[in-house]
């Protein structure tokens, strides 16, 4: 599997570590069912899932990945900072 | 037997070798089955499960039977196929799976036994008693069955690993593979070639035929020359892609030392044995050519009975026949070629039989139409066959069967992503699906185009399809060399109805027999079938046997083949040595050796190393007459205690955190407030996971305004930098700030004990202003005139600071400390006396922060700020995590004379029984306080922080530890903190 980092090219999977889905943090004042569908329900689609991948090996990025989980195509990597995944936090 | 001046390996060096100890002669460049042949050996092997004879099948590494031994000791390679090992001189090589030899094997007792070892034998026949299956039945069978044997040595052979990059992966250079590369090559792409083989041109090495005029042999010759003259070709020969993986990721095997003697390989230029590549392509044209397949009939897996393939493959490459009167038996045209071949090589050919009564006639021999070969005769190598047609049956003297099925494309790597094979009725045959794999084209007989026009063609076609999606432009025109188009015309047989035993897989000894059998007990599924009888699950992975055996079941099921369907394809293609795919991370490579600043110190004193995680620390500092590690330990906690320790606390995560926005970063991560830490101060944090409990902790020290380092446990450094960069990237990406782990830029070595600042005053260039250093400050301090950080810190529970240098000082100033420590009646501790010294001050560390424990169990809930928010704040306040009835953190202390308490140790109340269901909590520390006298320990016990005071049982049936203990509070020292904030 290949990772194309915006920042360092194309690279094999194993420099990189896997968070999950990419979630977006609740407000801090946010119900409990949100904190609990943040931190532990988690949607297993046939299909395109965005993720959080860390390019640890590489330049420390974080990015979000989106992933067809049916055939592994990569089909979209960003930098995790030019997305909206901290606007609760 | 050779044929004079036939092969084209003529003229080569003669080599000498051995087969089960007989002395025999070859030649270079050729494989050790074509020497075997050459030399009239036909008995190499005896089959998985009946110890049959077996002989050479196949010219390929598809080859089942003829897997032989080389070599012995720690280099013992069991499992070779004889028909990819190339000839070397001093080869050892000898039969395995056979007791006393080859040609009298005692576990041959097997064949008669053969009615009760049929297919799913053991589910039926060893059920009873049950206690017998794991005492006796299955080292039974375990003995009598089998392929070769390790060593039982550590292998001493050298495996490598390495990384390829390219435009076009072309894999297998038969014509097809060629054509594509020269398109490819002449148009400036980098192209990869590799090719399975010594030498490049796959059937065609095999072949009797013309391209563009001229013996194929010369083309292939020019096409080399060629190839090799462009720069931005690669030819890799005696390399197999044994899978794929995605977005155009490869595996490849390189036979790199598997041709040369031992002693070359280690002496010379020590060679790896093999090399396992991983190849990145942003285009693969796969050309890995087709596998010819058997018939099952009775007894066709005699020695002397091969693929029609195969006997020309030794007749026209290696000047090699098989057998002095050679039959053929086939069911389609191309086999054909092999009598041609062999009358015109001047062998004797007995018979020509072919299934179709439209078979194609021939003018250099008889050819028996309709007819099938039903039975064989010979002991340990075929003496004769019997051909069963219209007008009855006959007995034909013949000691090599050349047989047919027809050809299978080697689709293989185009299903490794999951992809299924479509079926091809007028081939018979399986072929790739297009688009099967992304980026990968198949081309020629791997594609279900057998001939070699059509294997240039596609090949051609398929290069230059790659180079306009590389942009490397328009190819006007492709020359495509001339060559035969004959049409692929086959029938259908897969078995030769009759009684007896007519195998399918060779390897296993799956029959016929077997997979009805298979199919009436109601293993209908080619996935179950093939579980039940084992077919294609030996070494050649079905290669052989695949289709025939579905075909069998498709016809006793009443279904269609492409309805039946395939069992999956996984890699590898070839089997690969563990040794070649782990390389480089055999032993210290497997888990690399980090060393702290002052492990020479250490090592030169004597002492002892522990592991934590990668990292090598001191464990305790022997001195002469201390008989055992306690002894050690004691006197270090003591020396803390009473005058000055010095330990090397380099392997603690440091993260230098610098900007404007630094503080609010420590805000959030850390459960308590850091922008409120004064300049030169330092504070101890807690950080949670999101989910509410506690993920690490560790000090923080603020060095300026928007500069502070932060410390992490030695364990939980990696994971603490990444979720620094989770929340800095992705929550916060407006932060401004930076992060550095500076983990290894610092030695630091904590001196703690009263003496501690005696000795900083005379070791540093400017003593510590008294008030200015009180307990929890920092600051830059200079030592000989180098810069380095104090902290005034306490892990041990005494005055204590710590002292950070540059790495590259660590050494030199180790050994100053311990001197002026000595000095002062103290020394060095290690991790056992810094262990017990945080117990006695309850100190956690990972044995306590375990992953389930929240603030409160800690006892540290007044850590949680109320006023601001931060990692795992809504979580933590989750009802479970903070109701009364859970595990808290207690101290134990033994009562009455108490010899041993042990971590992992559960609690339960005196006068409970000791079950499960009455677990009151666990240990998680413990250790002998030489200064109270008894064993201290520390654990979490239900509601503990409610019941210091009351008696606990405390139960370990590991270790038969059985005591009864008081709970405390976890400080077991000093509780008012006096001697560290002194």
């Amino acid at each position: 599997m290949r990772i194309h980092c915006p920042l360092c090219g194309a690279r094999d999977r194993r420099e990189f570590s896997y968070k999950g889905a990419a979630l977006v943090r609740p407000l801090a004042a946010a119900e409990p069912e949100a904190w609990h569908a943040y931190v532990n329900l988690r949607e297993n689609p046939a299909g395109p899932l965005a993720e959080l991948w860390y390019h640890e090996m590489g330049c420390g990025s974080w990015l979000q990945v989106t992933r067809d989980t049916v055939n592994h195509s990569v089909l979209e990597v960003v930098l995790a900072r030019d997305t909206a995944l901290g606007a609760g936090a | 037997m050779r044929i004079a001046g036939k092969g084209q390996g003529a003229g080569a060096k003669p080599v000498n070798f051995t087969f089960n100890g007989r002395h025999l002669m070859g030649r270079a460049g050729e494989t050790l089955a074509a020497a075997l042949l050459a030399n009239d050996i036909h008995l190499v092997a005896r089959s998985f499960k009946y110890h049959r004879p077996r002989g050479i099948l196949t010219a390929g590494s598809e080859e089942p039977n003829a897997l032989v031994t080389l070599g012995a000791g720690p280099v013992q390679d069991p499992n070779q196929r004889a028909t990819t090992q190339e000839l070397y001189e001093g080869l050892e090589a000898r039969s395995q799976n056979c007791w006393p030899s080859v040609e009298h094997d005692v576990m041959a007792v097997n064949n008669l036994a053969a009615p009760f070892l049929g297919a799913g034998f053991y589910y039926k026949t060893f059920m009873w008693p049950a206690a017998f299956w794991e005492k006796l039945y299955e080292p039974m069978i375990r003995r009598a069955a089998g392929l070769g044997a390790l060593s039982g040595l550590a292998d001493t052979d050298r495996y490598e690993k390495a990384y390829g990059f390219c435009d076009l992966l072309v894999v297998g250079a038969g014509p097809a593979g060629v054509m594509a590369a020269l398109t490819a090559g002449r148009a400036g792409a980098d192209v990869l070639l590799l090719e399975e083989d010594i030498r490049l041109g796959g059937r065609l090495l095999a072949e009797e035929e013309e391209i563009d005029g001229k013996p194929a042999q010369i083309w292939l010759q020019e096409a080399e020359v060629e190839l090799q003259q462009l720069d931005n070709v690669r030819i890799m020969r005696r390399t197999a892609v044994t899978g794929v993986y995605d977005h155009g990721t490869y595996g490849a095997l390189e036979r790199v030392g598997h041709h040369l003697p031992r002693q070359h390989s280690l002496k010379g230029s020590q060679r790896p044995r093999e090399c396992f590549w991983r190849i990145v392509a942003k285009h693969c044209i796969l050309a890995a050519g087709a596998i010819e397949r058997p018939v099952a009939f009775r007894n066709n897996d005699r020695p002397g009975i091969m693929m029609a393939g195969a006997v020309r493959a030794y007749l026209n490459r290696w000047g090699v026949t098989p057998g002095e009167r050679v039959t053929l038996f086939a069911n389609n045209d191309d086999a054909h070629r092999t009598a041609r071949d062999l009358v015109a090589a001047g062998v004797h050919l007995a018979a020509v039989i072919d299934s179709r009564h439209d078979a194609p006639d021939s003018d250099l021999y008889p050819v028996m139409k309709g007819a099938q070969v039903c039975n064989t005769s010979g002991s340990k190598r075929l003496e004769s066959i019997t051909v069963r047609s219209v007008r009855g049956e006959e007995r034909i003297q013949s000691d090599c069967l050349a047989m047919s099925g027809g050809w299978n494309p080697s689709l293989h790597l185009t299903c490794h992503l999951n992809a299924r094979p479509s079926w091809r009725r007028e081939l018979l045959a399986f072929v790739p699906q297009t688009g099967a794999v992304p980026g990968m084209r198949a081309v020629g007989a791997c594609n279900g185009s057998f001939s070699t026009h059509a294997a240039l063609s596609e090949g051609a076609a398929a290069a230059v399809a790659v180079l306009a999606e590389l942009g490397l432009g328009a190819i006007a025109a492709v020359h495509l060399p001339e060559a035969e188009d004959q049409p692929y015309r086959i029938a259908p047989l897969w078995a030769v109805p009759g009684k007896g035993r007519a195998w399918l897989d060779f390897q296993n000894d799956v029959t016929v027999k077997d997979v009805t059998q298979a199919a009436d007990e109601n293993f209908r599924s080619v996935e179950h079938m093939k579980r039940y009888t084992t077919q294609g699950m030996a070494t050649d992975q079905g290669k052989n046997s695949n289709v025939a055996a579905l075909a069998v079941l498709a016809d006793v099921t009443g279904r269609s083949i492409p309805e039946t369907g395939t069992t999956t394809f996984r890699p590898p293609f070839v089997p690969v040595a563990i040794g070649a795919m782990g390389a480089g991370a055999a032993d210290q490579g497997f888990k690399p050796q980090r060393f702290v600043p002052s492990h020479v110190v250490a090592e030169e004193r004597g002492a002892s190393q522990v592991e934590v995680g990668l990292w090598y620390r001191a464990a305790y500092f022997p001195k002469p007459g201390e008989t055992n590690w306690r002894q050690a330990c004691d006197r270090e906690i003591m020396s803390v205690r009473q005058s000055v320790g010095v330990c090397d606390v380099s392997t603690l995560g440091k993260i230098d955190i610098q900007g404007p926005d630094a503080a609010k970063l420590l805000d959030f991560v850390y459960t308590n407030t850091f922008s409120t830490l004064r300049q030169g101060r330092v504070r101890y944090g807690l950080m949670l996971r999101e989910d509410g409990f506690v993920m690490d902790d560790g000090t923080c020290a603020r060095l300026g305004d928007t500069h502070y380092v932060m410390t992490t446990t030695t364990a939980a450094a990696g994971e603490v930098m990444a979720h620094l960069e989770f929340i800095t990237q992705v929550l916060h990406p407006e932060w401004d700030l930076r992060l550095t782990s500076v983990t290894e830029h610092w030695a630091q070595f904590a001196i703690a004990g009263p003496k501690s600042r005696a000795l900083l005053n005379d070791l540093l260039d400017q003593p510590l202003t008294p008030g200015d250093w009180p307990f929890m400050a920092c600051g830059a301090v200079t030592l000989g005139g180098i810069k380095g950080r104090l902290f005034r810190i306490s892990f041990s529970g005494e005055e204590a600071y710590e002292l950070a240098l540059p790495a590259c000082y660590g050494d030199s100033l180790f050994r100053t400390l311990l001197e002026r420590a000595e000095a002062l009646g103290g020394g060095a501790y290690g991790m056992e006396a810094l262990n017990v010294l945080r117990i006695e001050k309850g100190f956690v560390t990972h044995a306590e922060i375990n992953g389930t424990v929240t603030a409160q169990d800690l006892g540290m809930q007044g850590m949680m700020s109320q006023k601001k928010d931060f990692i795992g704040k809504a979580m933590a306040q989750r009802p479970g995590l903070m109701a009364p009835d859970r595990m808290q953190l207690v101290g134990l202390k033994p009562i009455g004379a108490v010899q041993e308490l042990s971590a992992g140790a559960h609690l339960f109340d005196p006068e409970a029984p000791v079950e499960r269901i009455q677990d009151q909590g666990y240990v998680t520390s413990v250790g002998f306080s030489p200064l109270l006298g008894h064993m201290i320990a520390l654990g979490f016990l239900k509601q503990g922080a409610a019941r210091i005071g009351d008696e606990i049982r405390l139960v370990d049936h590991m270790r038969g530890i059985d005591a009864l203990c008081q709970v405390v509070e976890p400080v077991f020292f000093d509780p008012e903190g006096e001697r560290m904030r002194g």
